[in-house]
């Protein structure tokens, strides 16, 4: 057998092994939905020697109506605003009996920005062995899309209308990565749903520390953006490569990573796509305002964290891509 | 051999006793001192369980939840604002038919601020769906919790052994701790059927639609009242074990021939009791002590109030803008006899307000003046009130 027969049957046998599915096919979610494929490589990312506190929202509601569930790992609900608690009940309970299950908590970021946030910082604070995982789609979807903590600025949302005198949310969005961080954790990350072998990366890193955990995913939601359900990858990755959500990994607080961008896109770009910004470019000169702003919010992203890269880095916004790194099967 | 222990010392050293793997609580006042005492056995090493200490009641609720899911037996205490912040927890535990123990070191609920007792606290949650038993003194404290364990986990419902704040929890009494044989031969370890597995995945806490929400209230309504059983089970059991019985649902003092009952939860009984053996027309008089609140007990309601004409019910709470909460229940259960007594209802002790022996002549007296009181605050001075309040 040559080594080139061994490849090829390496190849067959990886592409043919059947991959772990934490969560499998049949729910509910909407065409497109972000939180449901970011759902699924977290969970395939991590085994099936986990257990799940789930906060309530889209998420939970799409995956488990009763008797149905999508789930294949033990999996809990209670409610919206106690995840990191449930979470960090079931490893105190598991630690007890001298095992080793991995704990992780899932919560939108209505869940994990707002009502959720003091559970979450508790849970941190106390150092529970969970990887908490924030499915960031930037409103409170589940209840048609209103705006939260971490809407972004001037995006329109039911409660964050354009009018006449307004447009849309009023506020930043809250930088929940650093106050995370701030609680000088092992390992807290952002991530994208465009970027899935990234995401897988950043589970097996976290999954392999011994100590809270925290990834935040940026999880496009075609109902509430506003755009195709077939352009949230694109949509996604735009948000990334315009600098406006940032890929970066934080140790003990320290910024210890951050995914550079080849070619940075202009945020109108971004923005565009999708309908909850396209007051922005109607012809008015506070939504030229915003546009300007929101592109500087970019701009030092991309100046903080020196996200241009000079091209030759093959984990770069261009490089890490779906195709070329291995996709579904080769993660 | 007893021994003085205040009683959070006795209820901290009971559920070590019992063995949970997890407990997690945050402080009040008057829940502190059992709490505390606890952290101390964990950190002697005389309790080997995860004490977490957490950022409010909501996570304690919360945590006690994941751990009692997760197959570990939990163990968490508060009282009034704790218990009113971590309601929609209850709520949650229950629904979802955990096994665990609370204790609920009963206090009043702001406003305005009081840290002394009354059981506002846990009558707000008395819809919660979980079992509530109500302890007349320490003793009883003590060998409650222990039954607890045993009603919770046979019947995949959680219970909240409710003891009056400062009068039970901060007083020294004379008391009987069990052996930890005692306890191992009446509690079996913790296990349960609906234990989250990696090996057994089952989704928990799932969305349910009309079609099935009925019939989880039905089950849910059911399994409260065959609790009953296991509330009289394990109160016979622990007495074989231990000499000491409670009566299971409720706990009788008197005869058949008293035309007069006193019904009442928590330590105003004991109070009573006193009063009632010194007194020359003690048989005239049965005491009623609800210990079971949650199922509410209502064929063994009835039974022990057969052939009463006045029946007094005394509690220490009330439902603002219609009156006692107790008594109400109490009344709507009598409504079903031939010849139901009259109900007197009244609230006492709110808010720490001292319950003295001369109570049991007091309501006595208001039987035999004749009337009849539908609910009123008995102990309020209404002449601290300016005259439009009174």
């Amino acid at each position: 057998m040559t080594d080139t027969d061994d490849k090829a049957l390496l190849k067959q046998l990886r592409v043919e092994q059947p991959r772990f599915q934490g969560i499998v096919s049949g729910h509910r979610a909407c065409l497109g939905c972000g939180e449901a494929l970011a759902t699924r490589l977290v969970v395939e990312a991590c085994g099936p020697d986990i257990m799940i506190a789930n906060a309530t929202g889209c998420l939970e509601i799409f995956t488990t109506p009763w008797p149905e569930s999508a789930w294949r790992v033990p999996w809990l609900h209670s409610l919206f605003e106690n995840t990191g608690a449930i979470a960090a009940g079931m490893e105190a309970a598991l630690k007890a009996q001298g095992k080793s299950t991995k704990v992780l908590a899932f919560a939108g970021d209505g869940g994990t920005f707002d009502i959720g946030f003091q559970a979450l910082s508790g849970m941190l604070e106390r150092g529970h062995d969970v990887l908490y995982v924030c499915f960031d789609n930037e409103a409170y979807m589940n209840t048609g899309i209103q705006r939260s903590g971490s809407t972004p600025h001037a995006a329109m949302t039911t409660t964050s209308p354009p009018g006449k005198v307004r447009m849309g949310k009023r506020h930043l969005k809250k930088d929940i990565i650093s106050i995370v961080a701030a609680h000088h954790i092992p390992y807290a990350a952002t991530a994208s749903v465009a970027y899935p072998s990234d995401i897988r990366q950043k589970v097996r890193r976290a999954m392999a520390i011994e100590g809270p955990t925290f990834l935040v995913i940026h999880s496009p939601c075609p109902l509430g953006w506003g755009h195709d359900g077939s352009l949230s990858i694109e949509v996604a990755r735009l948000a990334v490569t315009s600098g406006l959500m940032p890929l970066i990994e934080l140790e003990r607080g320290e910024l210890t990573g951050a995914m550079p961008i080849r070619t940075p896109h202009p945020v109108s770009d971004y923005l565009k796509l999708q309908k909850r910004f396209a007051h922005l470019f109607a012809d008015d000169p506070k939504a030229r305002e915003e546009l300007v702003h929101l592109q500087a919010l970019a701009d030092y992203n991309i100046e903080k964290f020196a996200l241009h890269s000079l091209g030759d880095d093959p984990q770069d916004t261009d490089g890490a891509d779906t195709v070329t790194r291995g996709g579904m099967r080769y993660a | 051999m007893p021994q003085a222990l205040e009683g959070s010392q006795a209820i901290a050293r009971t559920v070590a006793l019992c063995r949970p793997q997890v407990v997690a609580a945050y402080p009040i006042t008057p829940q502190t001192h059992i709490v505390e005492n606890i952290a101390k056995l964990v950190a002697d090493g005389k309790l080997d369980c995860e004490y977490v200490s957490v950022e409010s009641e909501f996570s304690a609720a919360s945590v006690v939840l994941g751990a009692a899911a997760a197959g570990s037996r939990a163990y968490t205490a508060s009282a009034s604002q704790g218990i009113l912040l971590m309601s929609e927890v209850l709520y949650n535990i229950a629904g979802m038919r955990i096994p665990m123990v609370m204790t609920c070191a009963n206090r009043a609920i702001s406003a305005p601020l009081s840290i002394w007792n009354d059981q506002q606290d846990s009558m707000s949650v008395r819809d919660a769906g979980w079992i509530q038993l109500y302890c007349a003194d320490n003793q009883e404290a003590v060998d409650t919790t222990i039954q607890a364990y045993r009603i919770a986990e046979r019947t995949e419902l959680p219970v909240m052994v409710c003891v009056d704040g400062f009068t039970l929890t901060h007083t020294l009494e004379p008391i009987e701790l069990p052996g930890q044989d005692e306890v191992d031969s009446f509690l079996p370890p913790y296990a349960f059927a609906r234990a989250l597995d990696p090996a057994r995945p089952l989704s928990m806490g799932t969305l349910v639609s009309p079609d099935h929400y009925p019939e989880a209230r039905h089950s849910h309504h059911h399994a409260l009242l065959k609790a009953q059983q296991e509330i009289i089970d394990a109160d016979l059991d622990w007495a074989g074990v231990s000499g000491r019985g409670y009566g299971g649902l409720l706990r009788i003092d008197g005869g058949d021939t008293a035309e007069i009952g006193i019904l009442t939860l928590g330590s105003v009984m004991g109070t009573l009791r006193d009063a009632r053996s010194e007194h020359p027309g003690r048989d005239a008089v049965k005491l009623i002590q609800l210990r079971s609140f949650r199922p509410f007990p209502i064929e063994a309601l009835q039974q022990a109030c057969q052939g009463l004409k006045h029946l007094v019910v005394l509690e220490r709470a009330l439902s603002p803008g219609a009156g006692g909460i107790v008594g109400s229940e109490v009344r709507a259960a009598m409504s079903e006899l031939r010849d139901a007594p009259m109900i007197h209802n009244y609230a006492i002790g709110l808010g720490g307000r001292d319950v003295p022996l001369d109570l049991y002549q007091t309501v006595l007296d208001m039987v035999a003046s004749g009337g009849i009181n539908r609910f009123s605050i008995l102990d309020a001075d209404l002449e601290k009130l300016p005259p439009e309040d009174r």
